[in-house]
């Protein structure tokens, strides 16, 4: 067992510093988690508010809601496009690496703060900063209708006008914090664990929080240059990705995804490591099959840079170089089976407890699994020609990511609440909330692969009449999804005005890193000596 | 609705139908359309299709099978390890045999998904006997057809608009529904191997037909190449599948597949100077199967 040698002070209220220095100028980990975490959540509400508008839209075949634009199909692609940037990089990103990452992190390794708490705050407030730049996009000009990959020349010539160079600083700011972030991370991981937490000793969420700050660091820049060209295609003439000018947009798809493809990864590692502490302390049992675990994360990451272009089967690939990233797309399905069947393993012989953490975390192994699945499927470059950019494809993505990535996120914040703020959730209501949105997301996103089989392409905003049956039902699953999402909020004022003070370790026996030897909220400076880790059995 | 597609696909395939040359001609003419409550892929109308569609029928069982073993373990897991039936959890974290085993036995899996995967991409890739080639211009928001070998006009085609879509006929509307009907449809004949090659003069669009298993990326300054052999006579829909713009969700793909002597007469038909085309007729020129 992994254990501190002390707990730390009860006195809650060491050097804190005032409101606006503590919020606006935090370089405590604890605080920036935070402020992530408020972050995400109000871009959460934002973009899935948009979602339930566009599922509205779908809800009967006509242009009914988005009517009252005097450019509806403008407008629909505008909200498609927010809806997806909102949800990558101001919801599932920051959730998970800056709000979970930086809360808990540190704490695991023993590690007093991050490396660099300046460069920490700046990560934040970029971010932030480019929240605002996506925002005023929406509303300065028409909006950036091109989805979220910002194909060329649509996102060149095809949009004239402010919006699409607001949509793209954005990405340029958020990217910049995320760079910034994950050096920090490495820094942070690599050279402040306490004495004795060896890098096969950290739990797996500190590894899954390493790897994602690898892809990041590698990723991010690729794309930070491509929507540089982008806008100097743009704005001052060059033409990287303009035919009349020896330019070619395809080389943007690949410059594009090969950011895109590994940040599906960064959105969903974290949300592994979460559930890998989850599951090993709800069946009381350590992870099976550690190493596995740690380095088929590391094989994903390495993996997920070299499969970019199955994204791009239908836009005129030599087939020799499609029959290759057929091929090592399907060897992600290897070590993304090894965790899956790890996480079942630790539970096998565990003593296993039903909390809400461990319905969140086990919904998004069986749901992940449905999404890895249907993935093998779309490896296929001979299948994925029926399926790419049909409703098959959302399927997919919202397996992963809705119902992988977020269930994540919601299993993250019920399994530390107690512990960022000091009061549980009631179980009961936490319950409600998971299989509110287990029913209503299911609803949601299965009848899409059959919608999507039958041919029915992504972007519409209004499609034949034959697909009207799977839309309905699709669009009554995101309505009661997003009822939960508002019943989650309620369970979120609950918890912080009536919720049940908790001591240092409320989940007991199996919870066994580190955040567990301090109080609940942990002190302002978590550790004042280095805790020392001497054991051999460990995460 | 099944039922009703299936007898037109027979009457189209034994040639019982006569083929109208007019697209929402009242005769049985085969029609593949989407209905409602579809849950699967269209009925295969070119050999790539019908090798596609048994592929992804394959890896369906693959994949269900596999979904299936997981969701049992999951459950057998909860119920057997749950707390208050098993108070003392084991210690056991490894297990070397079972972990090489299921690292193993995927890869076995993934081995037996390519081989056929590999050979339907090589198969779908192009044809190496064409006996037509159309070309295919994408603009914002509709697509021009041309007929390289013969001399005939390009033929622009757009979606028929709502407005005068409402006032169709009611088999009209059944064939042609809304958002699908197009004023010209792409006419080519069918059992024949027909070229595709695809590009566009402005944003990116994609040209696919459900039916045919053909989806194509149209990109400024490129020429991308596909192909199909339609093996029924009849109308094929497809839709845009690339985001291009405000009506990317109104320029429907229409196929019109018909007999040989059909299409000769009506390519001729299209233009005033059709005895300058080639002497020999396309139809006869081509190979009744697929190059490969």
């Amino acid at each position: 067992m992994a254990t501190g040698t002390h707990a730390a002070h009860a006195d809650h209220h060491d050097h804190t510093p005032g409101f606006f220095t503590r919020w606006f100028l935090s370089t405590n980990h604890k605080d920036i988690g935070t402020l992530y975490l408020i972050l995400a959540a109000c871009a959460g509400l934002l973009g899935g508010a948009i979602s339930v508008y566009m599922r509205l839209e779908l809800m009967n075949p006509g242009i009914q809601l988005m009517g009252w634009h005097p450019n509806p199909g403008h407008h629909w692609n505008a909200m498609v496009t927010a809806h997806g940037l909102i949800m990558v990089f101001f919801v599932v990103m920051p959730a998970l690496i800056g709000g979970f990452g930086n809360w808990i992190v540190p704490i695991m390794i023993g590690a007093p703060d991050m490396a660099f708490p300046r460069m920490n705050n700046v990560s934040f407030w970029l971010t932030a900063a480019g929240l605002v730049s996506l925002l005023m996009s929406l509303f300065l000009g028409e909006g950036a209708g091109t989805g979220w990959t910002i194909y060329p020349p649509l996102s060149a010539s095809g949009h004239p006008g402010p919006s699409m160079d607001f949509a793209i600083f954005s990405l340029h700011l958020a990217g910049a914090g995320s760079i910034l972030g994950a050096a920090n991370f490495i820094t942070t991981i690599f050279n402040m664990r306490a004495p004795g937490m060896t890098l096969h000793r950290m739990p797996l969420m500190v590894w899954s929080i390493l790897v994602t700050a690898f892809l990041l660091l590698l990723a991010l820049p690729v794309l930070a240059g491509a929507i540089t060209m982008l806008l100097t295609d743009r704005n001052f003439g060059t033409s990287f990705f303009n035919p009349a000018g020896g330019g070619d947009p395809v080389l943007f798809l690949h410059l594009f995804w090969f950011f895109g493809h590994p940040e599906v990864y960064i959105m969903i590692l974290p949300a592994f490591g979460i559930v890998s502490q989850i599951t090993s302390t709800f069946s009381r049992k350590p992870i099976f099959g550690y190493l596995g675990m740690a380095y088929a994360m590391v094989a994903i990451g390495v993996v997920g840079f070299v499969v970019w272009a199955h994204h791009m089967f239908t836009v005129g690939m030599d087939v020799d170089t499609r029959a290759y990233f057929m091929a090592a797309t399907m060897v992600i399905a290897v070590p993304t089976g090894v965790k899956v069947f790890s996480w079942i393993a630790t539970m096998w012989g565990g003593s296993i407890r039903f909390t809400t953490p461990m319905l969140w975390a086990q919904g998004l192994i069986f749901l992940f699994t449905i999404g890895g699945v249907t993935g093998v499927v779309l490896s296929n470059a001979g299948v994925d020609i029926a399926l790419h950019n049909t409703y098959y494809v959302i399927a997919h993505f919202h397996y992963v990511l809705s119902l992988g990535a977020v269930f994540g996120i919601f299993a993250g914040f019920y399994y530390w609440i107690g512990k960022m703020s000091g009061r549980q959730y009631n179980e009961t209501f936490g319950k409600i909330h998971f299989w509110t949105t287990f029913i209503g997301v299911n609803l949601a996103f299965f009848p899409m692969h059959f919608s999507g089989l039958a041919g029915m392409p992504r972007h519409y905003i209004d499609y034949p009449d034959a697909f009207h049956l799977w839309n309905e039902i699709s669009s009554i699953g995101a309505l009661i999804s997003f009822a939960s999402v508002l019943w989650w909020l309620f369970v979120v004022f609950h918890t912080l005005t009536a919720g049940r003070k908790v001591e240092a370790n409320y989940w007991g026996e199996g919870a066994t890193t580190l955040e567990w030897t301090v109080s609940s909220p942990p002190a302002f400076h978590t550790f004042d000596e280095l805790p020392k880790i001497s054991a051999t059995a460990h995460h | 609705m099944m039922g009703r597609t299936r007898t037109l696909a027979l009457a189209g395939l034994f040639g019982v139908g006569v083929a109208s040359l007019f697209a929402g001609g009242a005769l049985a003419q085969f029609v593949d359309l989407p209905h409602r409550g579809q849950m699967n892929l269209h009925d295969p109308a070119t050999p790539v299709m019908e090798k596609l569609v048994s592929l992804h029928t394959g890896l369906l069982w693959v994949i269900g099978l596999i979904t299936l073993l997981v969701l049992v373990l999951m459950l057998y897991v909860f119920v057997k390890f749950r707390a208050s039936a098993n108070p003392t959890p084991s210690t056991t974290t490894h297990n070397t045999l079972i972990e090489v085993a299921w690292t193993v036995i995927p890869v076995i899996i993934l081995v037996g998904i390519a081989i056929p995967s590999f050979r339907l991409l090589y198969f779908m890739d192009r044809t190496k006997e064409a006996g037509l080639t159309v070309k295919v211009t994408a603009h914002q928001w509709y697509w021009t057809y041309e007929y390289p070998d013969f001399k005939v006009d390009a033929i622009d085609s757009r979606m028929v608009p709502l407005e005068d879509w409402a006032k169709f006929s009611d088999a009209d509307k059944r064939d042609r529904p809304r958002l699908l009907a197009t004023d010209n449809p792409l006419v080519v004949p069918a059992n024949v191997n027909v070229r595709v090659l695809i590009t566009s003069t402005d944003v990116m669009h994609s040209w696919a037909v459900p039916a045919f298993g053909v989806k194509q990326d149209a990109i400024i300054g490129r020429s991308n190449e596909t192909w199909f052999n339609v093996v029924k006579e009849g109308l094929f829909y497809g839709q845009c599948s690339q985001i291009c713009g405000d009506n990317h969700a109104f320029m429907p793909i229409a196929v019109k597949a018909v007999s040989k002597a059909e299409f000769d007469k009506w390519i001729a038909a299209q233009s005033k100077s059709a005895a300058l085309a080639p002497a020999t007729d396309v139809a006869s020129a081509a190979p009744a199967t697929p190059a490969r």
